[in-house]
């Protein structure tokens, strides 16, 4: 049983950092029905950032503070720089879709020539080390933190979305696009800072992982896979979905690894989204969008 | 001056010419009517002036100011509200979100103001909508998710919405159709109600002659995009072309 409970524990750790990367997809997903392919690249970048901030001995909530909104300029720029003018020229969604890739892409070659390809330590106020014990079960502070900051960050978001006016006006925008233009609302202001909300997120998740990990160029791949499966698996437009999916995935995972085989420990969780998919397709709290004719 | 001056406006998509050189011009606080046979160019109309579409040739100006390449939400802010003939409302929400996005436009600019006098403005856009709650008889459907309302409460919460942007202009899509003859009834004396109460002129797109005719100080009607009579509801209904063209399906 504490063996069980251990695993559960690490797994909500790793959990929540996939739900903020999910959580950005989603939220990039239900305004502008595009599959962001750049989404881990961004992260790596304000990652990097950060590192580079860090490297100069700024101050760690300096740096990080930089680091998000430097990822958060960046999809902006992104959007308002290649997608707005490929949306006028009437660019196809998945035309969209590969310029998310080409954007990924360049990134990944700028991370790897300014930061270099080299795995590199991440320095962090948190220690992987150090541990708390509870009964029988052991935390690491790093995960404590990774696990509590990404709760805090869901919950402000949550609050963002659903008790502001400006998250009256997001979900606006992302159920009827023309509706809300009617209303008078800025809905390119608002696509916009929906793109620098979700990369906020991603780089705090990257943030909270270089430790866990080794900092390189490529370290986001895996986490923005798993972010990527935990959206769908929470049903792509729900936010609520992607944040219960992060956390599912990461649980299950962790399960996986420690009951059948470490080896089995990525296969396992995508068995998990296989099964769930075949049940309901529309995810775990997806809906299936109306389209009025 | 008048409130909205449109003059020789055109528009063609593909082959088609959809309107050519309509003129016209509202008042404050008039109510004209549009009608003409479907494919008359009525809602392209609506769609050039609320920003939908961008016109080919002529002009739209608004308290004298044009309105050409202005996007939609520039021009929902200049006060000009509008409802659509196939609704688009946003279902997911509540009957009072939905109203309450209607007031977004109306919210203090400066956040730092804003956020100082957060209270006094809540409470100030929450009456404006309990109002129109009342004045629509919404009531029973304050909380209720739009796509759970029959449809007849679904047009009600669309005007609604237009009417809680307080606008200086409406325009009006088709707003009975697809009502029981009841709700026709009580919309078309809603309408009347709604000039003298917040004080908007209104530019309505009518199948039904027989209320848009009730309904309007003036009427003009278009057909294959060009406008082929105008005056008052009587002298629009003798004109020959109308007759033809309208009339003469029944």
């Amino acid at each position: 049983m504490t063996q069980f409970l251990q695993y559960v524990i690490s797994g909500l750790a790793t959990g929540s950092v996939y739900a903020l990367v999910a959580l950005g997809l989603a939220l990039i997903y239900r305004s502008t029905r595009i599959l962001h392919f750049g989404h881990g690249d961004v992260t790596t970048a304000g990652t990097f950032f950060a590192f580079t901030l860090l490297g100069l001995k700024a101050h760690f909530i300096i740096a990080f503070g930089a680091a998000l909104l430097f990822g958060a300029v960046l999809a902006m720029a992104f959007y308002f720089c290649v997608l707005i003018p490929a949306q006028r020229r009437e660019a196809t969604q998945l035309g969209q879709i590969i310029l998310t890739v080409g954007l990924g892409l360049i990134l990944q070659g700028l991370v790897a020539h300014f930061g270099g390809t080299e795995p590199q330590s991440f320095p962090f106020p948190l220690s992987d080390t150090r541990i708390y014990r509870l009964g029988g079960l052991v935390v690491s502070q790093l995960s404590l933190g990774t696990f509590g900051i990404g709760l805090l960050a869901c919950l402000l978001f949550y609050l963002l979305v659903q008790k502001t006016r400006l998250g009256l006006a997001m979900r606006a925008t992302s159920e009827n696009l023309p509706a809300a233009q009617t209303m008078g609302i800025p809905t390119r202001q608002i696509l916009a800072l929906s793109w620098g909300l979700a990369a906020l997120l991603g780089v705090l998740a990257g943030l909270f992982l270089a430790p866990a990990l080794l900092l390189d160029p490529f370290f986001m791949l895996e986490p923005f896979l798993k972010g990527f499966a935990a959206a769908i698996l929470g049903g792509l437009n729900s936010l609520p979905g992607a944040i219960v999916g992060g956390l599912i995935l990461g649980v299950s995972e962790s399960l996986a690894g420690g009951y059948v085989s470490i080896a089995f420990k990525n296969t396992f969780a995508f068995l998990v989204i296989i099964l769930v998919l075949m049940v309901r397709p529309e995810g775990l709290l997806g809906e299936e969008f109306i389209e009025r004719v | 001056m008048p409130l909205l001056q449109v003059d020789r406006l055109s528009i063609g998509f593909g082959g088609i010419q959809a309107l050519a050189g309509v003129r016209l011009t509202i008042d404050q606080e008039e109510i004209l009517t549009v009608i003409g046979p479907n494919g008359s160019g009525k809602t392209t109309l609506f769609n050039c002036i609320s920003g939908v579409y961008k016109p080919d040739a002529g002009e739209v100006n608004f308290e004298g100011e044009s309105l050409l390449g202005l996007s939609p939400d520039l021009i929902a802010q200049r006060g000009i509200a509008r409802t659509f003939q196939n609704l688009r409302l946003f279902l997911h929400m509540t009957v009072l979100d939905n109203l309450l996005l209607g007031r977004h436009i109306k919210f203090r600019r400066n956040p730092v103001h804003a956020f100082l006098r957060i209270r006094r403005e809540e409470l100030r856009h929450r009456g404006v909508v309990e109002e129109i709650i009342d004045f629509l008889d919404l009531q029973a459907y304050r909380q209720v998710r739009v796509s759970d309302c029959p449809y007849g409460v679904q047009k009600r919460v669309e005007m609604g919405r237009a009417l809680a942007m307080e606008p200086r202009l409406l325009l009006l899509d088709e707003p009975i159709a697809g009502l029981t003859s009841e709700e026709k009834d009580e919309t078309a004396y809603r309408i009347t109600e709604i000039r003298g109460r917040y004080r908007t002129a209104i530019l309505l797109v009518e199948h039904d002659l027989r209320i848009a005719s009730k309904l309007a100080d003036r009427m003009i009607a278009l057909d294959y995009g060009k406008k082929i009579a105008q005056g008052t509801p009587e002298e629009v209904q003798k004109t020959p072309e109308v007759i033809k063209a309208y009339l003469g399906e029944d």
